[in-house]
């Protein structure tokens, strides 16, 4: 099976996030670039539907230079090529990802396209959609579990209060929660074979951003909570604090 | 400024708690923007309901059970009829799948899962919390209409008791191409975690699901609006089931108060409790950085801890 996975870089969970100084924009403190964690198991999918099925896997990113970490990590990780849609900043509307993704991922004849659920910086959740509806194709998001076998995909949901369960044809565009599968770590031969896998540079075509930022500011600081030792007392106290200070029960 | 279409979610002929929180914003916002709002239902909803200046029920024939891709294609054929500026939905698993579709049919833009919005000068604003709760931005969307969906407990409940006249809204759909199996849980003793205005929520502390009793016993004394939550080692253990796990690739909640149970408070667990407004931490290790972020603490024992906290809210009912 020919499988694209496209995966977005963003910042580490533990990066310091901060309001840039034209407060109109978000900086990242001293972070580290990593594959988005969604994205990361949609490529852990991706290799294990090929070791079923045989095939080959194309990871695709859209970013500037640093990018191409994102996809030689995912090479490391087993895939066979990558594709590095460049361009000078991180789009911020989803609608210009999924639009570069669609035109870069046309007329290649994948017959399944993976992706997070959403990324963890801007957390959109709309690139799966957008592209298969670029690409006029079916797609299922939010999957926890899925099944591929004799050109269909049987995946199941997330959803609040209802189980899903939802079937479509091959091909398709799969949205794809962490909680499906653990990505492996790299092997110390993964990554030595992932230098010479090759990644094809395209220049990335970016339509308008429909979506303009215009303040960001830090969340209003919590001052320390109170914490208590547990004494005779403690749970008394708390139980007071909740129901006069936070009123909260 | 234009009209409003709220894109509702129900369930058995009842209005969703979290789409009767965006009909409270579309009410805010149509009453500051001095516009008219309406409603689009899937199906006749029970009691009718009141707030909206209209309310379209789609046509039991274009129904015909939910799919996303013909829910969104009805959706945006709404926000057509009704010439919508705004399109607004629930930031639920189901309302945002249906608001990236609806947004691209649309050629919208769309901000997912809003805590708020701001109307100055006729320029239409939303607040989000991306990166984990870390940043909060304000955003404009630079197409008409716009797409937003509005994260669950952001607004109170609006009541919808009253009727309103609905309107039959008949429009063709595209062939299905997708099926889907729905099972609607049963009829829950307790609210869904997105929904509830407490969440108790165990960890690796708890040490394992035998112990679990004694969270459901704390639950039960803090009424029925409280439920069970838990972190991503106990699901990936099997603990609990995976649709408790709260976090950042679990799900995002905002309860009134969260307590959290022999739970460390690993950043990734933060980034979906942060929009929490009193959090409680019990925990027997005070390096624990769930200290860091929670309101009040008790450093002790769980296992003592939370009996005589149960015990004591029981007492004092």
């Amino acid at each position: 099976m020919d499988i694209a996975v496209c995966v977005k870089q963003t910042p580490d969970t533990e990066a310091r996030i901060v309001p840039a100084p034209d407060r109109r924009s978000v900086a990242v403190e001293d972070g580290t670039w990593i594959m988005s964690p969604h994205d990361e198991t949609a490529v852990e999918l991706a290799l294990r539907l090929r070791q079923e099925c045989g095939g080959t896997v194309t990871v695709y990113s859209l970013g500037p230079e640093r990018a191409e970490k994102a996809i030689r990590e995912a090479l490391a990780m087993g895939a066979d090529r990558g594709v590095h849609l460049s361009c000078d900043v991180m789009p911020e509307d989803g609608a210009q990802t999924a639009d570069a993704l669609a035109r870069a991922l046309s007329g290649r004849g994948h017959e399944l396209i993976l992706t997070g659920e959403q990324a963890i910086d801007t957390q959109g959740a709309q690139v799966p959609q957008r592209l298969a509806m670029h690409l006029d194709l079916p797609c299922i998001t939010a999957i926890e579990s899925v099944d591929v076998g004799e050109g269909q995909c049987r995946a199941r949901r997330m959803v609040e209060g209802a189980e899903e369960c939802v079937r479509c044809a091959l091909p398709a565009v799969l949205g794809i929660n962490r909680r499906l599968a653990e990505p492996r770590y790299p092997s110390f031969r993964g990554i030595m074979q992932a230098r010479r896998k090759p990644v094809e540079t395209v220049a990335a075509a970016l339509g308008e951003s429909g979506l303009r930022t215009v303040a960001v500011r830090s969340p209003a600081g919590k001052g320390a909570g109170r914490i208590l030792a547990y004494d005779d007392d403690a749970v008394g106290v708390l139980v007071g604090l909740l129901r006069e200070e936070a009123k909260v029960i | 400024m234009g009209p409003i279409l709220v894109v509702t979610e129900s369930a058995a002929g009842a209005v969703r708690s979290t789409s009767r929180q965006v009909f409270s914003m579309a009410a805010q916002m149509a009453a500051a923007g001095g516009a008219e709002w309406t409603a689009l239902v899937f199906e006749p909803c029970e009691g009718g309901l009141a707030g909206p200046s209209r309310v379209l029920v789609l046509a039991e024939e274009s129904a015909a059970g939910y799919d996303p891709e013909t829910y969104a294609a009805a959706a945006a054929e709404a926000a057509r009829h009704v010439r919508a500026e705004v399109v607004l939905m629930a930031a639920t698993a189901t309302g945002k799948d249906l608001a990236a579709r609806a947004a691209h049919q649309l050629g919208a833009a769309l901000a997912q899962d809003c805590t708020g919005f701001g109307l100055q000068d006729g320029r239409l604003s939303f607040t989000r919390t991306p990166y984990g709760g870390k940043i909060i931005t304000e955003v404009e969307l630079e197409t008409r209409p716009m797409v937003a969906t509005v994260r669950p407990r952001a607004f109170l409940p609006m009541d919808v008791s009253a009727p309103a006249a609905p309107e039959t809204f008949r429009v063709k759909l595209p062939e299905r191409r997708m099926t889907v199996q729905r099972t609607e849980g049963r009829a829950a003793d307790r609210p869904d975690v997105t929904d509830a205005a407490i969440v108790v929520s165990g960890g690796r502390g708890m040490q394992g699901p035998e112990h679990w009793p004694m969270l459901e016993a704390l639950v039960e004394a803090l009424g029925p609006t409280a439920t069970l939550a838990c972190s991503r080692p106990v699901s990936d253990d099997g603990w609990r089931p995976r649709s408790e796990h709260v976090g950042q690739t679990g799900r995002t909640i905002a309860p009134d108060l969260y307590i959290a149970c022999g739970i460390s408070g690993a950043i990734q667990h933060v980034a979906g409790i942060a929009g929490s407004r009193c959090i409680v931490a019990i925990n027997k290790d005070p390096e624990a950085p769930i200290f860091q972020v929670a309101d009040y603490g008790i450093v002790g024992d769980l296992f003592e801890v939370i009996p005589e906290l149960t015990a004591r809210l029981k007492a004092s009912v």
